[in-house]
């Protein structure tokens, strides 16, 4: 399996405290990985800085075949390039509908004239079907986002993900504040994305990242502390020290 | 797909926009009422300053139209929109003066013995122009003040390029919200207060006079110059309006509305959001500046007072009375606050006496309109355009003032199906 994202050598400080120190991290093409650890563990500041939305002072995040520098690069850019990204609060644009939600994410020309001289095909709408369709929303296309329920809004960020195709897909606590329920929902929905791309998932419970069953990366204090399986990271002396012994 | 209906709108763009029918035929009647009653055209019921007054309202209206587009669409609170107005309105009166001037110049030459050569006239028309700056050469910037073609397309071209610039140096750097209103409003005061300079070629605080008389047609009455400019401004509007609808309805509307809800979350998207500011900004300049260009023509007169951040702000009052985010709001509280400004400080209103003071509208107006700014700020934010949603009850949730979500903002579902 050939690597999608190589991330090495990263260090990133504020005002003196180092969030990340000299981060290594790789991902390949169609993988599913856990990120866990502590808070100021440097979870959310490692997805800035792939996403373009930090800086790094050091280091190099490379990314695709033609191994692409995307340091430099805008956030714009970058989710062109195709990473995708999911807060942890449920972002969606309230005031507009769920097929409207879902229609801006789907993966088209974003420049701006392209988009006032152009007007949604068929392709398109079919394409927002299958979406809502595969997210569960199909009976709410036309509602307004801002009405749907916390765990359906986390499903349509998830559908709008998936509308701009990433090849990388990261996600921020996607678990937080769902049911049971909805949580498996999630994990299956997760799961099928890896299928076609790679998934970075950062989250806080055990449980959700053991149902995941895949690798996991442990992060603390801006480095990784361990890397490899659920059961084996959770063995790791050093992992039970910071994080699981508490 | 059950939703097909949903997400397929194949209709018609009339059908699927029945507010831009609505206007378009109220906007058709008034000016048929107004030139069945006119001076010039009808009856003589409205007096020919009446027609002007309600030509510029429709100016206004045109300029709330493009503030509503940046400021209620796109969420970037501008101070400089008037600043484009004025640009336009000194770019047509440049041509209005210089060609008048030519005119009368050209008349009173024309009786000395020799012919007069072009130079002789040029020279006359600078120290007619200018002799009320100390001045009887014409600055750089006349160089195209002669031509029509070319002064219109200035009323097009000087506010889009200064939007441009400043647009692209403001949002490259990420400015953002009250930085941002603060950033154009120094632009707007800039703008303003070099104008008033003598020097600045565009004659200082005497600013531009006699735009009211347009050169070579001194035999037209001005009852029938009004209805000239009164049907060019309704059908700017009318066109104006189409045009807004269009941009806000489709895919492009609906990036810029999650600009103004969530500018990060649509970077994350992929979309250049500074490129779309950027657009939004310099059209809503160019409407702006044609609607000047259409101002002050009726009003006869502009000078650099009309450009100060004041003017910007009176525009961002009239959108947010009307109803921001949605274009016939603007268009409404336009109309509204600025007749009933012209009634107030026209000595129209009555004085209330209160035994120990007067209160005299003319005074007392700005105060009030103050109080209603911040009335509909507080009480009723979407503003007179709520009346329709109350009309149509389309009532949004009373939340009493309490988070109802598990999220902040979220709605309830049974408040939903109201």
């Amino acid at each position: 399996m050939s690597t999608l994202l190589e991330v090495s050598g990263v260090s990133v400080s504020f005002d003196g405290f180092k969030a990340i120190n000299n981060l290594a991290f790789q991902i390949g093409e169609r993988e599913l990985r856990a990120v866990i650890g502590p808070n100021g563990a440097g979870k959310t500041t490692f997805m800035d800085i792939i996403t373009g939305k930090t800086r790094p002072d050091e280091g190099r995040v490379l990314y695709g075949e033609k191994s692409l520098s995307l340091t430099g690069l805008s956030e714009a850019r970058i989710a062109r390039e195709g990473v995708g990204r999911k807060f942890q609060r449920p972002t969606v644009f309230e005031d507009q509908t769920v097929a409207e939600n879902l229609m801006l994410a789907l993966r088209n020309n974003r420049n701006p004239l392209a988009v006032l001289f152009s007007s949604p095909n068929r392709a398109d709408h079919t394409r927002v079907g299958e979406l809502a369709e595969e997210v569960g929303l199909t009976a709410h296309l036309g509602r307004k986002s801002g009405e749907l329920s916390h765990g359906q809004k986390q499903w349509l960020e998830i559908g709008m993900l998936l509308a701009q195709e990433p090849r990388l897909l990261l996600v921020d606590e996607p678990a937080a504040g769902m049911t049971p329920a909805e949580r498996e929902h999630t994990t299956d929905l997760l799961v099928e994305a890896a299928k076609t791309r790679a998934v970075v998932v950062v989250e806080h419970d055990m449980a959700f990242v053991r149902r995941l069953g895949c690798k996991v990366t442990v992060l603390h204090e801006g480095s990784v502390l361990a890397e490899g399986s659920i059961d084996h990271v959770t063995q790791d002396e050093k992992v039970i020290e910071v994080y699981l012994g508490r | 797909m059950t939703d097909a209906a949903l997400t397929m709108p194949r209709r018609a763009f009339i059908q699927r926009h029945p507010a831009v029918l609505v206007f378009l035929a109220c906007l058709a009647l008034f000016t048929l009422a107004v030139t069945l009653l006119a001076e010039g055209t009808g009856t003589g019921v409205i007096s020919t300053s009446f027609v002007k007054t309600l030509g510029k309202t429709l100016c206004l209206c045109l300029v709330a139209l493009a503030m509503d587009l940046v400021w209620g669409y796109c969420g970037i609170l501008s101070l400089g929109h008037m600043a484009f107005f004025g640009l336009g309105g000194y770019a047509i009166g440049m041509w209005l003066m210089y060609a008048r001037t030519e005119i009368i110049v050209a008349e009173s030459l024309a009786q000395a013995p020799l012919p007069p050569t072009p130079d002789e006239i040029r020279d006359g028309i600078a120290t007619q122009i200018f002799g009320v700056v100390g001045a009887s050469e014409f600055p750089p910037i006349w160089a195209l003040a002669h031509s029509l073609p070319l002064q219109l397309a200035a009323v097009v071209l000087v506010p889009g390029l200064l939007a441009l610039v400043f647009g692209w140096l403001a949002f490259r750097s990420r400015v953002t919200g009250v930085y941002l209103s603060i950033l154009t409003q120094a632009m707007t005061l800039a703008l303003a207060l070099y104008l008033f300079q003598n020097d600045s070629g565009l004659r200082g605080n005497n600013g531009l006079s006699g735009l009211q008389n347009l050169p070579g047609l001194g035999d037209v009455p001005q009852s029938t110059v009004s209805m000239w400019f009164f049907w060019a401004s309704a059908v700017a509007l009318g066109a104006g309006f189409l045009l807004c609808t269009w941009i806000v309805s489709g895919k492009f509307g609906s990036v810029i509305r999650a600009i103004r809800d969530d500018e990060t979350r649509v970077r994350f998207l992929g979309y250049p959001v500074e490129a779309y500011k950027l657009v939004i900004f310099t059209v809503t300049a160019v409407i702006a500046g044609i609607a000047g260009a259409l101002y002050y023509p009726q009003a006869g007169i502009i000078n650099p007072a009309e450009i100060a951040p004041i003017a910007s702000i009176y525009l961002a009052v009239w959108v947010a009375i009307g109803g921001r985010g949605r274009l016939y709001g603007a268009v409404i509280g336009a109309a509204f606050v600025s007749l009933l400004s012209t009634w107030f400080t026209g000595g129209q209103a009555p004085d209330i006496p209160l035994g120990f003071y007067t209160i005299k509208w003319v005074d007392w107006w700005t105060v009030l309109l103050g109080f209603s700014f911040v009335g509909v700020t507080l009480f009723a934010p979407k503003g007179i355009g709520g009346l329709f949603d109350w009309i149509a009850d389309k009532r949004s949730p009373d939340r009493h003032g309490a988070d109802l979500g598990p999220d902040q903002g979220a709605l309830r579902e049974q408040e939903a199906e109201r």
